[in-house]
């Protein structure tokens, strides 16, 4: 069990990427261990979500590594981070529009459904069985997300704010180690905000996974995250405890300018 | 030796002809993102337009090949009415599935409506030869109308570019390609560009149709499919969006068909011209010329 | 509640395939000559259609891919079946169009036609993984050609085609191709055909198979950010799809004396090009299994109508001309149907028969909204 503590659920070495001649992240290290709710945070155009890009599979790092479990997961493909347990939500918000709330959720589970075509075409036991846990798993996250009562509209139709939950759901049903949410609260009134505050901490409580967050709205991130970590141009600039980011002056000047 | 030297003229010949129908692909598609399939059809309505005209200047006594005149007209027409009949109103409405399905089926519509209309008919027509003399260079034969094409295309190709960098509307053009909600925003009336665009590529095409039938005297309902398909290879092989590149894939085409017909048999020269845009897209789907831009995550 | 809402649902869907069947059967042995002249091909021609429609929805309309080659797998399924028919004649293994062993080597060539044309949609599928929308239609569009144009230089089908009792192909001379008579008592095969087809098709599409490829069609980041191994789910799709269009092309060549390549290519001006096959999915509605069928059977009758209807030659001359090109019709009809009701008839929806109680509920409440909605803008308008 004390291992489990020592090794990082996600770490990345010396993590970067360049575009041609433009270093959009450089030498970019992190140690999550599971159960912890980090942020990461800095101004328009840091490169935060290059770092998600990174750690999801969809850019290949010119330099560094990730590790997941201290297992290195460069070059693979994102449904193999996935399967790995790293899942994400979106900057702008990527739902499936044409199919139901519960529907996106279950597309979620498919790596986890192990029934083939022959049980599909042939409806066998195997083939009910897995898609009755499946509707069940989908209700339970549905309902943690106060999305049960929706579950059989299609997606667009949701408000703003449900659809962003609808993704952090989603992302759920990957059954990850570690979720990435990028921007959740973007776009967001107070009450919606206080609304995902309270389901991220009952994530975190009922499912004890990592998670790292991106945000802008500096309440949410003071009042949530146990460490903070800031970006600027691609590179870390400052990184500790809530407190210590709002006095750093490096920090302060990264935001304000000058 | 004569041989290979016959084959590159026959490949110039045509590869300039696929040049100029390429460029007009390649403007299309840079400003709508769209493959315009009824392009090749714009041709056919070029060549029965000449077909018609041609024999009218004559006996006017204006040399033939000015009948090029109306028939640019008259394909700008064409192209612009489509534009405004059956592509704008699925572009505001549609996504992108759509409106690939409109334009095939546009491109439908042109091909078995000329064959219906009982003046163009099923059966194919020949019109008058034009630009019939043929020189003889070092012992291969090289018609006046293949020296023709090439400079008429060349020439085009510049005053295209030109167009686009120097003229408003070319400049406005191009900005449209790069992003249309900012050009809305900059002033930019972005239904008119897009109706001009087409207007100019049906023209570019009605230009192709006169070269074409000067050095293959023969208009039929379906030669649109088959030279649009050619076109469209060589704009993707050049880099699609790209004005030089189309010129470039257009030659390249035009060589490699022209070589496969010589070497390996004229038949099969089909198979090897989609074997090509296979292997160009699995490899550079950005073409020779192009620059690839992926999708912002 | 739910469980026996769905065994329920089954059964009632079993037992009216059961019916159709049966029908089939008893129509075949009964005969008579309308039913042999002109309903039984029009059944066989509905069967091809049918499965043609419903196979390209798969690839159009669930997982949102243009692919103009169909009819090229179509190609494929029905020379293989041809020439393996032909196989087990010439080795003596049947020798009259009836019995057993015919049956076998029937249901043998329909599967291996199958298989055949998977075999190339695997192929197909590869390049699909690369390339997006335009590019996809075009390369599909060059894969059907490629198809086409290479069964036409082999050396065994030839520029002929494969045709029975003609002396320039001995090959084909009493493999697939039914009479009437024939036509009429393996009536039951097209229509058992039709009804397997279909079923794994819905099956496939109501299990975590057709989600993942509607998925795909809606965001496909999204979906490999989801888990989704968004390149095998392509190219299984490709595969199935093509597996069906094969077994159309062998009962196309049970219908058919004679196989020419030119019923196959793009330009075709029969119903039988790919692009006929994108009209009735769009008309169906991409994405609705059931509509495929629905727009099958209708453009099918309107095709008929259009070849063989007294009316035709009643219209003046310009129309008449038009009506010598349906394809023409066609097209037209698909531009309108994008412009006006890109969904088609049914949308993404099924028809289903347990939802035929509850229609009168359903039209009573849309008469209901309709007149309420009338209601509301008189008010606006009397505020204004």
């Amino acid at each position: 069990m004390s291992e489990a503590k020592n090794t990082p659920i996600l770490e990345t070495k010396h993590l970067g990427i360049s575009f041609g001649g433009l270093h959009a992240v450089q030498d970019f290290n992190i140690s999550i261990y599971s159960g912890e709710l980090v942020g990461l945070i800095g101004p328009n155009g840091a490169g935060k979500t290059t770092v998600f890009n990174l750690l999801t599979g969809v850019y290949v790092p010119t330099e560094g590594t990730v590790l997941l479990n201290g297992i290195p997961l460069n070059g693979k493909k994102t449904h193999q981070f996935v399967e790995a347990g790293i899942a994400r939500t979106f900057q702008n918000i990527r739902l499936f529009n044409d199919m139901t709330v519960i529907e996106n959720v279950k597309v979620a589970f498919s790596k986890d459904l192990h029934y083939n075509l022959l049980d599909a075409t042939f409806r066998t036991r195997k083939f009910w069985k897995a898609e009755r846990e499946v509707t069940e798993k989908a209700l339970d996250l549905l309902e943690i997300c106060g999305l049960r009562d929706k579950a059989d509209i299609l997606a667009s139709s949701l408000p703003y704010g449900q659809q962003r939950k609808l993704e952090i759901a989603r992302a759920l049903a990957t059954n990850m180690k570690v979720l990435l949410l990028d921007e959740p609260a973007a776009g967001m009134n107070p009450t919606e905000t206080a609304e995902l505050l309270s389901c991220i901490n009952t994530i975190r409580d009922r499912f004890g996974i990592a998670i790292l967050l991106i945000e802008h709205d500096m309440s949410l991130v003071m009042n949530v995250c146990e460490r903070i970590q800031v970006i600027d141009y691609g590179q870390t600039i400052a990184s500790g405890l809530p407190t210590e980011i709002a006095a750093n002056p490096r920090v302060i000047t990264a935001y304000l300018g000058e | 030796m004569i041989t290979f030297i016959q084959f590159l003229i026959t490949g110039l010949r045509l590869g300039s002809v696929y040049a100029l129908i390429a460029l007009g692909y390649t403007m299309v598609y840079g400003i709508i993102k769209l493959i315009n399939f009824a392009h090749g059809d714009f041709i056919m309505v070029g060549g029965y337009a000449l077909f018609f005209t041609i024999p009218v200047m004559m006996s006017l006594g204006i040399p033939g090949w000015l009948a090029v005149v109306p028939a640019i007209i008259i394909c700008a027409c064409v192209g612009m009415l489509v534009e405004l009949l059956a592509y704008r109103p699925v572009r505001k409405t549609g996504n992108n599935l759509t409106c690939l399905i409109t334009a095939i089926a546009m491109s439908f519509v042109l091909e078995n409506l000329a064959q219906a209309i009982p003046s163009i008919g099923p059966d194919p027509k020949v019109p008058y030869t034009l630009f019939s003399k043929t020189y003889s260079i070092g012992g291969v034969a090289v018609s006046q109308a293949t020296i023709i094409t090439v400079l008429v295309s060349a020439v085009i190709m510049v005053a295209l570019y030109l167009f686009t960098q120097k003229a408003r509307i070319g400049c406005a053009m191009r900005c449209v390609s790069e992003d249309k909600e900012a050009a809305t925003l900059m002033g930019i009336n972005v239904n008119h560009t897009i109706i001009i665009t087409f207007g100019i590529g049906a023209g570019l095409a009605a230009v192709a149709a006169l070269m074409y039938i000067a050095q293959y005297p023969k208009v039929y309902t379906t030669m649109g499919a088959t030279l649009g398909i050619y076109a469209f290879v060589a704009a993707v092989l050049g880099g699609i969006g790209s004005l030089p590149g189309a010129m470039l894939g257009g030659m390249l085409i035009g060589i490699v068909q022209s070589g496969a017909n010589t070497y390996i048999s004229s038949s099969m020269s089909d198979t090897f011209v989609y074997l090509i845009l296979i292997v160009v897209l699995m490899l550079r789907p950005a073409g020779i010329l192009g620059k690839n831009v992926g999708e912002k995550v | 509640m739910k469980k026996t809402n769905i065994k329920a649902r089954y059964l009632i869907n079993f037992a009216a395939l059961v019916l159709l069947f049966s029908a089939a059967v008893v129509m075949g042995v009964m005969g008579g000559s309308t039913m042999k002249l002109k309903i039984t091909p029009s059944i066989w021609q509905c069967s091809y259609l049918i499965i043609m429609a419903a196979s390209l929805n798969l690839v159009l309309g669930f997982l949102g891919q243009l692919s103009l080659g169909h009819c090229g797998f179509m190609a494929v399924g029905a020379y293989a079946a041809a020439l393996i028919s032909l196989a087990f004649q010439r080795t003596g293994f049947y020798t009259e169009k009836a019995g057993a062993a015919f049956l076998l080597v029937l249901l043998i060539s329909i599967v291996a036609a199958g298989l055949t044309a998977a075999l190339l949609g695997l192929l197909v599928g590869i390049p699909a993984l690369r390339l997006k929308g335009d590019y996809l239609a075009i390369i599909t569009l060059g894969f059907g050609m490629i198809i086409v144009n290479v069964i036409n230089n082999l050396p065994f089908c030839g520029q002929q085609g494969l045709s029975q009792g003609s002396a320039s192909s001995a090959l084909y001379a009493t493999g697939l191709g039914f009479s009437n008579d024939e036509k009429m008592s393996y009536l039951w095969v097209a229509v058992l055909m039709i009804i397997l087809c279909m079923t794994c098709m819905f099956m496939f599409v109501r299990s975590k198979y057709g989600r993942a490829i509607r998925a795909i069609r809606d965001n496909e980041i999204a979906a490999s950010a989801s888990g989704i191994n968004v390149s095998y789910y392509k190219v299984l799709t490709f595969t199935i799809s093509a597996f069906f269009a094969g077994i159309t092309g062998a009962l196309y060549a049970c219908c058919n004396a004679a196989l020419a390549t030119s019923s196959f290519s793009f330009t075709n001006g029969s119903i039988l090009n790919s692009v006929f096959i994108v009209v009735m999915v769009v008309v169906g509605g991409m994405g609705s299994l059931t509509g495929s069928v629905i727009a099958a059977v209708v453009l099918f009758l309107l095709n008929y109508t259009i070849k063989n209807g007294a009316w035709v030659s009643a219209l003046p001359a310009f129309l008449q001309n038009v009506f010598t090109y349906p394809m023409l019709v066609y097209s037209l009809a698909l531009i309108v149907v994008i412009m006006f009701r890109p969904k088609g008839i049914m949308g993404s929806r099924e028809f289903s028969l347990c939802d035929i109680p509850r229609w009168p509920g359903r039209i009573k409440a849309f008469f209901k909204a309709r007149t309420a909605g009338k209601a509301a803008q008189k008010e606006a308008k009397s505020h204004v």
